[in-house]
């Protein structure tokens, strides 16, 4: 059966050529990269160019990154250092929109006793400027706002609201997981503070992350113990996935041409496809502002874990924002936040693409996809 | 990625008796779009009240719908009052067994059949339960009375659980402490239940069912004014008890005895306990 995969925001493939840089570190060169022999100083090196490559894909200087084991310990990271080294100041600033990464760290504080303002989202998921604002006071410790929106895939202004957090002395945090290796970012021209990223959502395996601290930022470290990553992150060197990870920011600077043109046109097709055989449906998101790789159209009347489980039949991997799949009740936090009604929050599938879709895999899923739909809908009492 | 056994797939994937019936004299519809799921079943009732064929449709997840489906089955053949009798247990059982969380699939099941043979028989459409009972949680539109239904009828014990049968405090969780009070009342019911005298009690079992009832039913009533009680001694009928903290000094311990103690375990124990202070 032919096999569809477009759940890359969930996770990816780890690409072959992150893969053999990998083995020989799971092999002979296992040294302790702090170590004062030859064990430790050939992987030492290796731990340095990984840095390297990060440093290059985002252009910002390697001793600015440190590695993590995962996009969720870059946020709980930066929230702890920004809070720690800033303790007179007891407010956060964020969004309705934001990973659980960052949401249930911001629902920790605001139970230790800090305030929060979490900004609205319009009817497209565009974040409200004049709102954001408003809430930035002399008490804020920290704005932390996604880069890029994992469900609809929204890009935020963030050059705009790094700028004016900048004016006003705060701190900037941006979880830029889903937005690192998909388009470019330039950190010499944007005035981020923090910065966290994942590697398994740019064909590195899972377990591996990075937070960028902008040289000057006090940081304060949330892991204690040895003096690894300059002593601000304790625990030795993961040190195969760390390679892993700078080789997949080499291949995202190859393919981010191709990523922002073929995976968007490709996606462009495939939603395009959805939305004339198939009606009732419509696009959740600001088509204009969106991940080149991105597409969550809703359904209306349908249920969406029911859709998931059928497209599985035919071997096409997708995920949706509906209460079911989650083990919740209710439709998922970003496009409540956004007004989706409900009769289409139910039934809302993302479809995200990476540089290994094909045309034929589009094809594929524009041929067979009409069919689920049309067969839950038959079921469904609900048929306006 | 949800456990669903083979059966649920089964039904699922090639659901039984899909679509409107249209000879249909009994139709339930329970759920709704915003709830996120919803089922329209539909029957076909004889004079002498036997269900000759059944068919739904429904609006959610894999398991919503094999419910539906392995419902309208299992009815077909059914006198009206034996179909009455059915609880979502059974749907669920004949499922193989559903996720914890989706348990209010097989509610929602049992809800519609209930609806529809109420609609047959030419009561009012909204069930038994959603009638009578008070509105607890808002968002999901559930009742006490559906809650205490599904807390007995399922032995539900927590919260979690009576959220993953009825849906109830799953959304905004403002009703969860109504829930829990509901479910404390419940539960406490359960155990007075089981503590019901027996014909002959020995020594032993009158003991410790006083230290239960002392322990679950006085006691708090006494901490919360700043006093206490300790079991010294049960002997036959006679139950011995010492009041300490603030009851000790009280003028009104004797009150206390009477009126708190002794009626308590009267009531749960034996109806002919007597209370002494030792």
């Amino acid at each position: 059966m032919k096999s569809v995969y477009l759940d890359n925001n969930a996770t990816t493939a780890v690409a072959p050529e992150v893969l053999a840089a990998m083995l020989p570190y799971f092999g002979d060169l296992y040294g302790n990269p702090s170590s004062m022999h030859s064990f430790g100083g050939q992987v030492a090196g290796a731990v340095d160019e990984a840095r390297e490559s990060l440093a290059e894909l985002l252009h910002c200087e390697p001793e600015e990154l440190i590695f993590t084991a995962s996009g969720t310990e870059s946020d709980n990271s930066a929230f702890w250092s920004a809070l720690q080294s800033q303790p007179e100041k007891r407010h956060i600033v964020t969004s309705k929109v934001e990973h659980p990464a960052v949401l249930n760290v911001c629902q920790f504080w605001e139970r230790e006793g800090y305030h929060l303002t979490y900004l609205d989202v319009d009817h497209l998921g565009r974040l409200d400027m004049e709102q954001y604002k408003k809430s930035l006071t002399p008490d804020t410790a920290l704005v932390s706002i996604m880069f890029a929106n994992n469900e609809v895939g929204n890009i935020f202004p963030i050059q705009t609201l790094s700028e004016l957090a900048r004016e006003k002395g705060i701190l900037f945090h941006t979880d830029a997981v889903q937005a690192v290796g998909k388009i470019p970012i330039d950190l010499r021209h944007l005035p981020v503070d923090m910065l966290s990223l994942s590697g398994h959502k740019i064909n590195a395996p899972k377990g591996i992350g990075a937070l960028y601290v902008r040289k000057g930022v006090r940081f304060r470290s949330f892991l204690r113990g040895g003096h690894q990553e300059l002593g601000r992150r304790a625990g030795t060197e993961n040190v195969p996935y760390i390679v892993g990870l700078g080789m997949a920011a080499k291949l995202s600077q190859e393919f981010m041409q191709k990523e922002r043109v073929d995976v968007a046109l490709l996606r462009d097709q495939l939603e395009s496809g959805l939305l004339e055989s198939i009606p009732d449906a419509r696009v959740n998101g600001d088509i204009e502002n969106r991940l080149p790789n991105t597409s969550n159209i809703s359904f209306k009347n349908v249920e969406g874990e029911a859709i998931l489980l059928l497209l599985d039949r035919l071997g096409i991997a997708a995920s949706s924002g509906s209460a079911c799949t989650s083990g919740s009740l209710e439709p998922s936090h970003v496009l409540r936040a956004m007004g989706v009604p409900f009769n289409y929050a139910h039934g809302s599938i993302r479809l995200s693409l990476s540089r290994y879709t094909t045309e034929d895999d589009v094809k594929y899923v524009l041929k067979e996809f009409p069919g689920v739909i049309k067969t839950l809908r038959d079921i469904s009492p609900f048929k306006d | 990625m949800w456990n669903y056994t083979q059966t649920v797939n089964d039904h699922f994937l090639r659901p039984h008796n899909v679509g409107p019936l249209k000879d249909a004299n009994a139709i339930g519809e329970v759920g709704s779009l915003s709830c996120g799921d919803a089922l329209k079943l539909y029957l076909k009732i004889s004079d002498d009240g036997v269900i000759e064929k059944a068919t739904f449709e429904t609006f959610g997840c894999a398991s919503a719908i094999a419910s539906s489906s392995v419902l309208t089955d299992m009815v077909v053949g059914m006198k009206v009052d034996d179909a009455l009798k059915l609880t979502n247990k059974d749907i669920t059982n004949a499922l193989g067994g559903l996720p914890k969380q989706k348990m209010h699939c097989s509610v929602m099941g049992q809800e519609a059949l209930e609806a529809a043979i109420r609609n047959w028989k030419g009561e009012p459409a909204t069930s038994h339960a959603h009638e009578e009972g008070k509105l607890v949680c808002k968002c999901f539109g559930v009742t006490d009375a559906q809650i205490i239904q599904a807390i007995r009828e399922n032995n539900l014990k927590t919260v979690e659980e009576v959220t993953d049968y009825t849906k109830a405090g799953g959304a905004c969780g403002q009703c969860l402490n109504e829930i829990a009070e509901i479910l404390a009342h419940e539960l406490k019911q359960e155990s007075l239940k089981e503590i019901q005298p027996k014909k002959r009690m020995t020594n032993v079992q009158r003991m410790q069912k006083a230290l239960k009832v002392i322990d679950e039913e006085i006691r708090p009533k006494l901490v919360a004014d700043g006093g206490d009680i300790e079991l010294v001694d049960v002997d036959g009928k006679r139950v011995l008890v010492s009041l300490r903290g603030r009851c000790s000094q009280c003028k009104s311990s004797e009150v206390t005895l009477r009126d708190l103690v002794e009626k308590t375990l009267r009531e749960h124990v034996e109806p002919d306990i007597i209370v002494e202070e030792a």
